[in-house]
């Protein structure tokens, strides 16, 4: 469990949306914390081409926000050593399509090196990637990958779906012992804004949030596919008197599985939404784990609302691809009408 | 120095290429330079091949405004390096390969990409990656400097089946000579000779990061002797240069002398006028009066010039290129704006057979759209 700071009652509060949200997490724990630099392409001057970095590079100078040349490997092998030098390194990948030059050094060395080394050295670092489908992008650059690296035991998986998270989870992680992928959800950088402190506070890298209380059926989803979740439960309150909870996982890896079960004992039904191919996605680690944990309290078979098992397509059909209400809706009547 | 002015300072009784110098044919006002020549390609073929880049030109602007009417998504534009594309295309023959970034969209036109095609995946339609049998071109590589190893070993695989009548030209960006990817590919192709030709754009910029924050080396060509490869610096802005050394190139790769090894890697300096894509603004990051300089020796003002001194051009040569252009356009973008997306695509060319649970998949959503109507399925946060 990690130690969880609540933000001072007496901060002052911005309207942020999630990538603002980001940029100010960023820049409350630099300001507090001298070792954390910032690298990556674009981040320095352009200050992030979806400006998550913006305005880093005048406070802080190019010595901890640093343009480095464009080589994904690179900018994570280069991270680690940072790190191992005693600094704490946020390091942006600028899309999460773009991550693979990187996978080896983060899942042979960055989750490795504290078990390789037996505890002898760590690697307190952050990797940010914008992650997922939705806005129109060319091609690779919509991937949801995250089971990638929740199956690399070492490495924890962050992924916040509004602006308050966002920045708390990110300074949880800029003080976390170990390497964590911080994964964002590039559909909702901009999609709202919410109440957001200016001080520092963190979101604990351990809890999942219950985003809607319900009876009848627990909805486990994360990053950007809470909004469509959520409409959905809406719509199907309304129009079907079903009555869906929520679950927010936040963290991937480590799954915060008694909350995951809680629920279920509660409502004896699960659906998981997420964007990513249902094929060895995280819908199934959630449903076994559901299995091994509470199968005495199922009372359907549990249903995975996921992608397809096809790459995500050129924009013209991709939300088609992208699990949206109308078959999240029917994902979770088919559960309760078992 | 930078590179705009090593192009100013060119020696002029030399055209020889030198570390410092790239090869240049005509000045910036489109006279031949002393002691170089003018490469060996007939007038109709000199008019070709500036009807193509003042279309690539026309292009790159109709594609611009079309993004921002919301009409395609985004697009790389490729103002500046329009001469450079067209020329390195123009010294292929039909049975050479192309490997495009995803800026190369004049490049892949000249080897015979229709424009309709080039304009369909910017709507979003992918069957515009299909090219008809015998053109051949790859989809465009978007992640950087993927296509560098994969461009070696093709060319590879035809030295070992001895297909020795082609070549494999690989485009690729400054901002790739950091990514692996560029290093693995020419180690390869100089242990194992293979006949390719990789073209380094070198626009001085990847996205914000300028060239020198690349790479802390003189050039970029001088990065092929670390792996035994021959290199050239070119012109980007003189289309006469980069055909001149990009036909030399393919020509060694085909058929090398006995002292010679086939591969190369080329150097086109050259400048990107305009945005990295319509997603990126410039003006955060770079000096607007920057490019101005480059302008100068522009690709189209500068064959124009040429081809005017040299009477192989006039006004009303020039106004019939210009109306054909325009035509051929519009009529790709008719073309482009009738074709529909299907969502049935998600599911096809995944496998050479469908799985059993991908179809399941394809029904499931297709009993979804006959029962709620495709209304639903727009937008994702509604």
């Amino acid at each position: 469990m990690s130690s969880t700071t609540a933000p001072d009652a007496e901060s002052p509060i911005d309207q942020l949306n999630l990538v603002e949200a980001v940029c100010d997490g960023l820049y409350t724990e630099m300001s507090q914390n001298e070792d954390v630099v910032v690298l990556g392409e674009d981040v320095g001057k352009n200050g992030g081409v979806f400006r998550a970095t913006d305005g880093l590079y005048e406070v802080f100078g190019d010595g901890r926000v640093i343009d480095t040349p464009l080589a994904e490997a690179g900018i994570v092998g280069s991270a680690i050593g940072l790190a191992l030098s005693g600094l704490r390194p946020v390091a942006e990948m600028q899309f999460m399509g773009f991550i693979y030059p990187a996978f080896d050094q983060l899942v042979s060395h960055a989750a490795r090196l504290r078990s390789r080394s037996h505890g002898q050295y760590t690697v307190p670092m952050v990797v940010r990637a914008p992650y997922g489908g939705g806005i129109h992008a060319p091609e690779h650059h919509s991937e949801s990958k995250e089971a990638f690296f929740a199956h690399e035991p070492g490495l924890k998986v962050v992924c916040p779906s509004t602006p308050y998270d966002a920045k708390g989870l990110l300074i949880a992680s800029l003080r976390d012992p170990d390497p964590v992928i911080f994964l964002e959800p590039k559909l909702i950088y901009r999609a709202f804004k919410e109440a957001v402190p200016t001080g520092s506070y963190e979101v604990p890298l351990s809890d999942a949030s219950v985003r809607r209380e319900g009876s009848d059926i627990s909805v486990y989803t994360w990053g950007a596919m809470t909004r469509p979740t959520l409409i959905a439960a809406d719509n199907l309150a309304d129009e079907h008197g079903v009555d869906a909870e929520v679950v927010d996982l936040r963290t991937l890896s480590p799954l915060d599985t008694e909350t995951i079960v809680e629920s279920f004992k509660k409502t004896g039904r699960a659906a998981v939404v997420h964007e990513a191919p249902k094929t060895a996605g995280l819908g199934a680690e959630v449903s076994s784990t559901i299995q091994e944990e509470a199968l005495l309290y199922q009372e359907a078979p549990i249903k995975r609302i996921t992608g397809f098992d096809a790459p995500v397509p050129l924009h013209g059909v991709e939300d088609y691809y992208l699990p949206q209400a109308v078959r999240i809706q029917e994902g979770i009547l088919e559960t309760v009408g078992f | 120095m930078s590179a705009q002015k090593e192009l100013d300072q060119q020696d002029t009784s030399s055209p020889v290429p030198t570390d410092e110098q790239p090869v240049q044919i005509l000045d910036k006002d489109g006279n031949v330079r002393p002691n170089a020549t003018v490469p060996d390609l007939s007038d109709e073929e000199l008019v070709s091949m500036y009807e193509d880049i003042k279309l690539a030109r026309r292009f790159d602007q109709r594609a611009i405004s079309f993004q921002r009417q919301g009409r395609i998504a985004t697009y790389a534009p490729m103002t500046g390096q329009e001469g450079a594309q067209v020329a390195t295309s123009y010294a292929l023959n039909d049975q050479d390969w192309l490997f495009p970034t995803y800026r190369e969209h004049a490049a892949k036109y000249v080897h015979g990409v229709r424009l309709a095609s080039l304009l369909k995946p910017l709507r979003g339609i992918r069957e515009g990656y299909a090219v008809p049998d015998g053109v051949n071109v790859m989809p465009e590589y978007i992640p950087i400097a993927t296509q560098v190893p994969q461009a070696m070993g093709m060319a590879w695989g035809h030295k070992l089946q001895e297909k020795t009548d082609r070549a494999v030209l690989c485009h690729l960006g400054d901002g790739a000579t950091s990514e692996g990817d560029f290093h693995e590919g020419l180690n390869f192709a100089g242990v194992f000779d293979v006949p390719a030709v990789f073209v380094c754009n070198n626009n001085q910029w990847a996205i914000s990061v300028p060239r020198e924050r690349q790479t802390a080396s003189e050039t970029i060509a001088q990065k092929a002797q670390a792996y035994g490869i021959e290199s050239v610096r070119v012109d980007g802005l003189d289309p006469l240069a980069v055909y001149q050394v990009t036909n030399e190139a393919l020509n060694k790769a085909k058929n090398p002398a006995r002292d010679e090894r086939r591969p190369t890697l080329i150097e086109a300096v050259l400048y990107r006028y305009g945005a990295h894509t319509t997603a990126d603004d410039p003006s955060v990051y770079r000096d607007g009066d920057e490019a101005d300089e480059w302008k100068e020796k522009d690709p189209v003002d500068r064959l124009q010039k040429y081809l005017y001194k040299e009477g192989i051009l006039d006004e009303r040569l020039e106004a019939e290129l210009d109306d054909r252009i325009e035509a051929k356009i519009s009529d790709a973008i008719a073309e482009a704006e009738r074709a529909e997306a299907d969502p049935n695509q998600i599911f096809e060319y995944v496998y050479d057979e469908m799985p059993d649970r991908l179809r399941e998949q394809q029904e499931e959503l297709n009993a979804l759209r006959e029962k709620y109507g495709d209304e639903p399925f727009n937008g994702v946060l509604e």
